[in-house]
């Protein structure tokens, strides 16, 4: 078998002009055998198993990345939902301490972030629910790489607004509490969490995973944009083709070096995130990707249409290429992290309305997007319940990571700084939903027959 | 004895020794060439690939890395070592 000069080019180009790399390797830790009526030992015990597990992958994955001539842009820690194995040890303090404990394991092992500082409330919250919620304003504002996460409904179990009607306070609380807001830029709240999701802030290692594994999250918006640039005149079909083909490509690569990875630490490979995932950097941007397509700008009408395309190209591509796709897979639409989403929302292209329209066809949800200060968290809430029903009734996962500036207004700029990006302020709607709301309860699980 | 097989990647403007000069460091390091093509592409790059055999290198992975990026930067040309796993997996279903 030989390989043409134009595909070891076509690999080349990928990486050192087009920002392909394997954007995340997650290892994903179960710490339920942890668990020690002991605190301090307990304690011990989590630092030691995934500071020892970490520093092996930060090790390996480098070799890696020499071996193949591919970056791996970030290497990460999920850990079992911690609201689950504080169960027996509900106190505030030891709440913030098990939060230092991982920031500290995550720091000395050379993770940028560590995921799973949450809870899986859908159906109700346990008391170590609730004090999880009440400590993540400190929790966020004093650890420098801890990740939170809730998932507060599902398909089965309906949406728990009880929980989301928590969340408002709590980010207002953790946006006052940390500079520039950026302690919210690490919680996301789903439905229909995957419990082997690479990326973060969601990242966490579900109770039905194994006691380790391995998930890599690939990226590649760049990727897709240059070859959709290549062919301007293809209908949809085609143009769903060719990005199938470059999708399947970019996936083979994160199944090489996800397997590769696993076996080098002896643990089993989990699932390749097929997600296009959007950086800072210029030209890593899925708002590109779509302009590319002959949009002006993200958020004009048939944006919807064209994520759309994207999207199920993406998915396509992905399966064809990895038995092994999981976690979220489709296609990002973060506002801070894409310079594409930026200009389109500075442009007057993009409202919060037409992106929650968008995000009933991407993969995700509404995404690091900053709002003004002063937004009333009835209204926090509120988003959150609209984004979070978008995902129950369709059967798919949606999530929010909201950013509340406080004492910016719709309009300012907000630069969180490095992998997080600038935030233009993003006008709300005025109106409230405050006495829907607080009705509290649960939305009942959806029915799946008739679905139009 | 099973080869290990990568591809150097040489990609940038045409000019005259980089052959000589990549396969210079190659057969000083006791690393085999066993496959060289080259192209002007449409973009107007000129692509150069070698496909090695480093089993018998000695030096390391690393060093050799580093020994082309050097080459590369005194010729004003970007160089990529990767081994050939990735095209394969890649390129062929």
């Amino acid at each position: 078998m030989t390989i043409s000069v134009e595909e070891v080019y076509e690999t080349a180009s990928m990486i050192l002009y087009q920002n392909l790399d394997i954007r995340t390797t997650t290892l994903g830790i179960n710490l339920k055998d942890c668990i020690d009526s002991d605190f301090g030992k307990f304690r011990e015990k989590v630092y030691d198993k995934i500071y020892s597990n970490a520093v092996k992958m930060v090790a390996h994955a480098k070799t890696l990345e020499m071996k193949y001539g591919i970056p791996i842009a970030n290497k990460r820690v999920s850990v079992t939902p911690v609201s689950l194995i504080m169960e027996s040890h509900c106190e505030k303090n030891k709440f913030i301490e098990m939060a230092r404990t991982l920031d500290k394991a995550a720091a000395d092992a050379g993770i940028d972030f560590i995921g799973g500082f949450g809870a899986l409330v859908q159906k109700g919250l346990t008391r170590s629910d609730r004090m999880l919620v009440e400590v993540l304003p400190d929790v966020l504002s004093r650890t420098d790489r801890v990740c939170s996460f809730l998932n507060v409904g599902s398909n089965v179990a309906g949406l728990n607004l009880d929980a989301v009607n928590l969340l408002g306070g709590m980010l207002k609380l953790t946006a006052a509490k940390s500079k520039n807001a950026i302690g919210c830029a690490k919680f996301v709240v789903f439905v229909n969490a995957p419990e082997d999701n690479p990326f973060m802030a969601g990242a966490f290692h579900g109770v039905g995973e194994g006691d380790i594994a391995l998930n890599i999250g690939i990226s590649g918006p760049g990727v897709v944009k240059t070859v959709v640039a290549q062919n301007r005149e293809c209908d949809l079909t085609q143009l769903s083709e060719v990005i199938k083909r470059t999708v399947f490509k970019i996936t083979r690569a994160g199944e090489l070096i996800g397997r590769e990875l696993a076996a080098a630490l002896d643990i089993p490979f989990g699932i390749v995130d097929i997600s296009l995932a959007s950086t800072t950097a210029a030209g890593d941007s899925v708002a590109n990707v779509i302009e590319a397509f002959g949009i002006e700008h993200i958020g004009a009408h048939g944006s919807t249409l064209a994520v759309a395309l994207l999207m199920d190209a993406v998915k396509k591509g992905g399966a064809m290429a990895s038995g092994n796709v999981g976690g979220l897979s489709g296609t990002f639409i973060p506002v801070s992290e894409d310079e594409g989403m930026i200009d389109a929302v500075q442009a007057g292209a993009l409202s919060l309305d037409k992106l929650e329209a968008l995000t009933s066809v991407c993969s995700v949800g509404l995404d690091m997007f900053a709002i003004p200060g002063d937004t009333p968290e009835e209204t926090i809430n509120a988003i959150i319940a609209d984004e979070l029903a978008i995902g129950i009734i369709n059967n798919k996962t949606t999530a929010v990571r909201v950013i509340p500036v406080p004492g910016k207004k719709a309009g300012d700029l907000v630069a969180f700084g490095g992998l997080l990006g600038t935030a233009p302020v993003m006008a709300v709607n005025r109106f409230s939903a405050k006495n829907f709301l607080k009705r509290g309860g649960r939305l009942p699980a959806p029915v799946t027959s008739m679905r139009n | 004895m099973k080869k290990e097989l990568l591809f150097i990647t040489v990609i940038g403007e045409d000019k005259k020794g980089i052959v000589a000069r990549v396969s210079d460091f190659l057969y000083r390091h006791d690393i085999n060439i066993e496959d060289i093509n080259q192209r002007i592409m449409g973009d107007g790059y000129f692509v150069m690939t070698m496909l090695v055999d480093i089993k018998a290198a000695i030096i390391s992975m690393e060093k050799i890395t580093e020994g082309l990026e050097a080459i590369g930067q005194s010729l004003e040309l970007r160089i990529q070592l990767q081994h050939e796993n990735i095209f394969k997996m890649m390129h062929r279903v």
